[in-house]
Order: C-alpha cells, then structure tokens, then sequence
C-alpha cells in the first residue's frame, strides 16, 4: 500500500497507508494527522493543506498548476522550494512519500 | 461530571469541528456527535460542484475514518432525529430522538445548521423539482442527471449559481432565474454580480433577472416547466436555491433566545449562559476588527462554522477566546474561482482591478481609507494579500492599488504607530 509520512514542525513523524486516488490532504485529514487543516476540503480556495515535500521527492511529483502556485504565496507559512499544496497531490502506486507540515497553517 | 458529557447535536461542518478540536485542545470527557442523516459526517461545498460533476465521489466527502473517531472516543450517531429536549437549569438534560432513544446529556452543543427555504408557489411539490441543501437531495439529483436536458434553476445566489455551472458542463440547457436585479446581491457588490453574469451568459447559462416565478407547470405527472414573467421556461428539472432558514426550533422550545439564528455570545454560548451553538445555526456577535458595536451576523460558511466551534471548544474547556480569523468564503462556478475575504457591509468606495487577458478580475472594497473586503475572481493573490491585511490589520493604499499588474503584497503596509 502507499504510505504517506508526515512529519510535524517539532520533528514528530507520522506514517499513513493511503489509497491509490485520494490526495495527500485527504489521507491526512480523514486520519487525524494534526498539522493539516484544509478548511475548503481539497477545492483549492484555503491553502491551509500547506506541506514541505522531501526534496528527493518532490521531483517525482507532477508539477503544480499556476492557480496552485499562486495560492501557495498566501500559505501562513512562507513558501519554501519544495512548498505544495497537498489536495494538489494525488497518492499513486506505490508512492512512498515523506512530507512535512509547517508550524501552522492559519 | 457524570458519565454523560456532552451531546452535540447536528453532525456536519460545525459539530464536527467542535469535537475534533475538544480533543485536539485535550479534553476527556465524553462527547456523543449526534446527527438525523443516514450517512457518515460528510462535507456540504463540493455537492454542488465536484461531487455533482461527478469530478470526486462520496468517499472524498467524508470528514474522519471510523478509526479516528474510535480512537479519539467520539461517539458517532446517524440517523437520529431529536424532536425534544428536557434541559436543567445547570445546562444538563436528555435528548428525546423520534425513534424513542434518549440521548443524556451534562452539556448540549447545538449545531443544527439550517435547511432548505421552500418555495411557496404553485407545482412547487411536482417530481423533478428539487432542493439542494444535503446528501440525499444531492444524490437524487446526480441520479436524474442522465436522463434530464433543460433545467431551470431558481435562485442566483451561490448555490443556485455552482449547481448551474455544473449542469451546463454536464451539457445541460440550463436557465438561471433570479427575482432580484442581479446575482448573489446579499454577498457581492454590483461590480462581481456584473462580471459573473456575463461569464455564465457567454458559456450558455440562461440568465434571467428581475423574475417572477409564477408557477411551476406539469408535464403529465412531473414538472414541465417554469412560468417565469408570464412565459413557460420547458424544464424536465427544476432546481430550487432561494436560501436557508436557520434550524432554531429546538433551541426555542428551550427557551433560548432566538432572532435570526440563536443568539450567541462572543464565546458561542446561547443566552441560558450553558448550551453552546455554532456554525450555520448561530446568530453572533459581528466578529470583524473594528466591527460597529452591537452588530450581529448569522453566516453560512465553512469558514465560520469552523471558526465559531474552535471558539466553542476553548468556552468548553474553560478558556476565553474570542473568534481569531477574517471571516473568507469560496465559490467555485465552472471555471470561476469566487473568493471573497471579509465583510464589505458598510464598505463607501469600491476598486475594481480587471486584467481580460488573464481572466483576472477583482474589486477592492474601502470604508474611508481601510480596506475592509474584497471579491476576487480566479485571482487568488489578491485574495490572499487582502485577507493577509485584514488579519494583520494592515493597509492597503486605494491609489496604489488601482494597477492590476502591481502585487496587493507589495504594497501592503502595517499600521504601527
Ligand atoms: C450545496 C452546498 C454548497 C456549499 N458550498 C460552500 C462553499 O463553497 N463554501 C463555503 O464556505 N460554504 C459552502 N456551503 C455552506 C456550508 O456547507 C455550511 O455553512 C456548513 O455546512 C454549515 O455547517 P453546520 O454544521 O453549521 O450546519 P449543517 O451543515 O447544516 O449541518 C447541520 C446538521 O444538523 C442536522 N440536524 C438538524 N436538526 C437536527 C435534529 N433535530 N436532530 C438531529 N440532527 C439534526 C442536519 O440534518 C445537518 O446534518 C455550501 C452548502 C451547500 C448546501
Ligand atoms: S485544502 Fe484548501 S487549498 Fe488544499
């Protein structure tokens, strides 16, 4: 099953098995993983699904699409290189993806 | 405490903030998150867009995993309607639900949203005409999509709007009727309304204005079509979105105070001093920096229902805090994206910042120099820089914002003194 990692601000790491379809908010959300807060439900309106992609994964993502890009200057957290807005990122097989969530998101 | 703890009644956006986020702030008593639908927690938004485009399915929608709420000890209940309440003058009571179960309760939560505004015309009972307010009227819908071709809808306002939007790209012929003179007038200024017409129009929306919804006709045993301004608008559906009415019964039969939603106070507590109520049901206090003094709103947000039941959950474990963010809205209509930060009520000069080749569109809204709202359009910067100014209570200059090209952050400006 793919596995998704998330790692909080204070270093704590949390490991979800994820379904194949659903975003990486999704899987995070439904699980209770603290750090997300995704207040528009994946819809691409909040940027509060903040997270910092493990920069040797983060290449093997599709590439954002500008609305994404944009929204993410408006994150709590200020932008990294490797910043995505994560019901952006659809989990596929065999995805083993490490991420983790800023200090806040609102 | 006794074993009981506390029942929120009304399972949706509100009430399940307010138990995830009573145990996210620690607190152990037990928590019983009741509600009268015969589905799992689920979220409203997207019924009218993705989800009846058939973009996501109904796994998407749900809130927690059955795991989560065991582990976190959240009593789930479906399907149980209360239709009576003993209460105490301590704030303790029973719950009676139709089906005869009796819920106790230490402290009660009301999160009971509100329903569907009906509308009292002729035919208005005729199958094919529905209301879009909950999971099944949405599954029934999504169920007559296949097999329906010209729909009209009812209401411009946001839902009316979206559910439009998805039809047409389902490739129905779809008439959008609105009695007043424009688009969602309770929520956008003259400007927006304008610019989300026109859109819809050039993607093949009907859009009428100004309509009198007459009566809705019958085609043997199911609707027709619409009268509309004295001419019959053939539909093989017809969708009704004319509004909410709070669900405030319950709480009246208590004897709280209710006027437009029932009447909270900064900290979500209804006027016995002990039963919480948040989300769409709640009438409180105008929770906006610099807000006129006794203003009152009732919103119907996700934004809100999740603000108001976090302030719910410090009230509850005994900490005062009042309602932190800048109240935000999103509409997504087709390949509009409607963000709206802040409340432009009282607002006396608008900017209007328009780029046609990107398709951006935005206006600004100003009560004397302070920014105090703005609409925007698949402009998500401008969205976020206004609702980053608001919260920061930050300005942004009229004058230098009249340049679509310039970044609103760029020049924001904080008001230290
Ligand atoms: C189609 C649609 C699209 C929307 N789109 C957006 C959007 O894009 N952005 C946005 O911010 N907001 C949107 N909203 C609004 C948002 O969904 C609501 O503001 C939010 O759901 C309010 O949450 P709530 O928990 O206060 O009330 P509700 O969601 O109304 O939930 C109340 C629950 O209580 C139950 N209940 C009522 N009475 C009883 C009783 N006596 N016993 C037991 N249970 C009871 C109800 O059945 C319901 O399940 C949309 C709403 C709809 C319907
Ligand atoms: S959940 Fe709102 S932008 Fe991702």
């Amino acid at each position: 099953m793919p596995t998704i990692t998330y790692t909080d601000a204070e270093g704590e790491s949390r490991s979800v098995e994820a379904n194949v379809g659903d975003s990486v908010m999704e899987t995070a959300v439904r699980n209770g993983v603290p750090g997300i807060v995704a207040e528009c439900g994946g819809s691409l309106s909040c940027a509060t699904c903040h997270v910092f992609v493990d920069p040797s994964d983060f290449a093997s993502l599709p590439p954002m699409e500008e609305m994404e890009d944009e929204m993410l200057y408006g994150a709590a957290v200020d932008r990294e290189e490797f910043s995505r807005l994560c019901c952006q990122i659809k989990v596929t097989d065999g995805m083993d993806l490490q991420v983790t969530t800023p200090k806040t998101q609102v | 405490m006794s074993a009981n703890g506390l029942l929120i009644i009304g399972s949706s956006q509100a009430g399940v903030q307010l138990a995830v986020s009573l145990r996210a702030l620690g607190h152990a008593g037990g928590i019983t998150l009741l509600g009268d639908e015969n589905h799992r927690p689920y979220q409203r938004p997207a019924l009218s867009k993705e989800f009846l485009q058939g973009i996501i399915t109904k796994e998407s929608l749900i809130y927690r995993t059955q795991a989560y709420w065991d582990e976190h000890r959240i009593k789930v209940v479906k399907n149980e309607r209360v239709v009576r309440i003993d209460k105490h003058s301590d704030g303790s009571g029973v719950a009676h639900a139709r089906s005869g179960e009796v819920f106790g309760f230490d402290r009660l939560a009301l999160a009971l949203g509100a329903r569907a505004r009906r509308l009292q015309v002729e035919g208005a009972d005729l199958p094919g005409v529905l209301y879009l307010r909950n999971a099944d009227d949405a599954l029934e819908l999504k169920a007559r999509v296949p097999v329906v071709h010209d729909v009209v809808v009812i209401g411009g306002g946001f839902i009316g709007i979206e559910a439009a939007t998805s039809l047409r790209k389902l490739g129905k012929n779809v008439t959008l009727v609105e009695a007043g003179p424009r688009l969602v007038a309770r929520a956008v200024g003259p400007e927006t309304s304008e610019y989300l017409a026109k859109h819809h129009a050039e993607n093949g929306i009907e859009i009428v204005v100004g309509a009198q919804v007459t009566r809705i006709v019958a085609n043997g045993d199911a609707v027709g079509g619409v009268e509309v301004n004295g001419r019959v608008v053939p539909a093989d559906l017809v969708l009704i979105g004319v509004g909410v009415v709070p669900n405030t019964e319950l709480a009246q039969s208590i004897g709280l105070a209710c006027e437009n939603g029932i009447r909270v106070d900064r900290y979500a507590v209804a006027s016995d001093g002990m039963t919480i109520a948040v989300g769409d049901v709640a009438n409180l206090p105008n929770p906006v920096p610099g807000a006129p003094e006794g203003d009152r709103v009732r919103f119907e947000s996700v934004n809100n229902a999740i603000e108001q039941a976090k302030v719910a959950a410090y009230a509850i474990t005994g900490r005062r805090e009042e309602y932190a963010g800048i109240p935000w809205f999103w509409s997504n209509q087709g390949d509009l994206k409607l963000q709206i930060a802040g409340l432009s009520t009282g607002h006396d000069r608008t900017l209007v910042r328009r780029d046609e080749e990107k398709g951006r569109f935005s206006v600004l809204y100003y009560r004397g120099d302070r920014i105090i709202a703005a609409d925007c359009v698949n402009t998500p910067l401008d969205f976020m820089a206004v609702k980053a100014a608001l919260a920061q209570r930050a300005s942004i200059p009229y004058d230098e914002a009249t340049d679509p090209s310039i970044p609103l952050k760029s020049i924001t400006r904080s008001e230290t003194a």
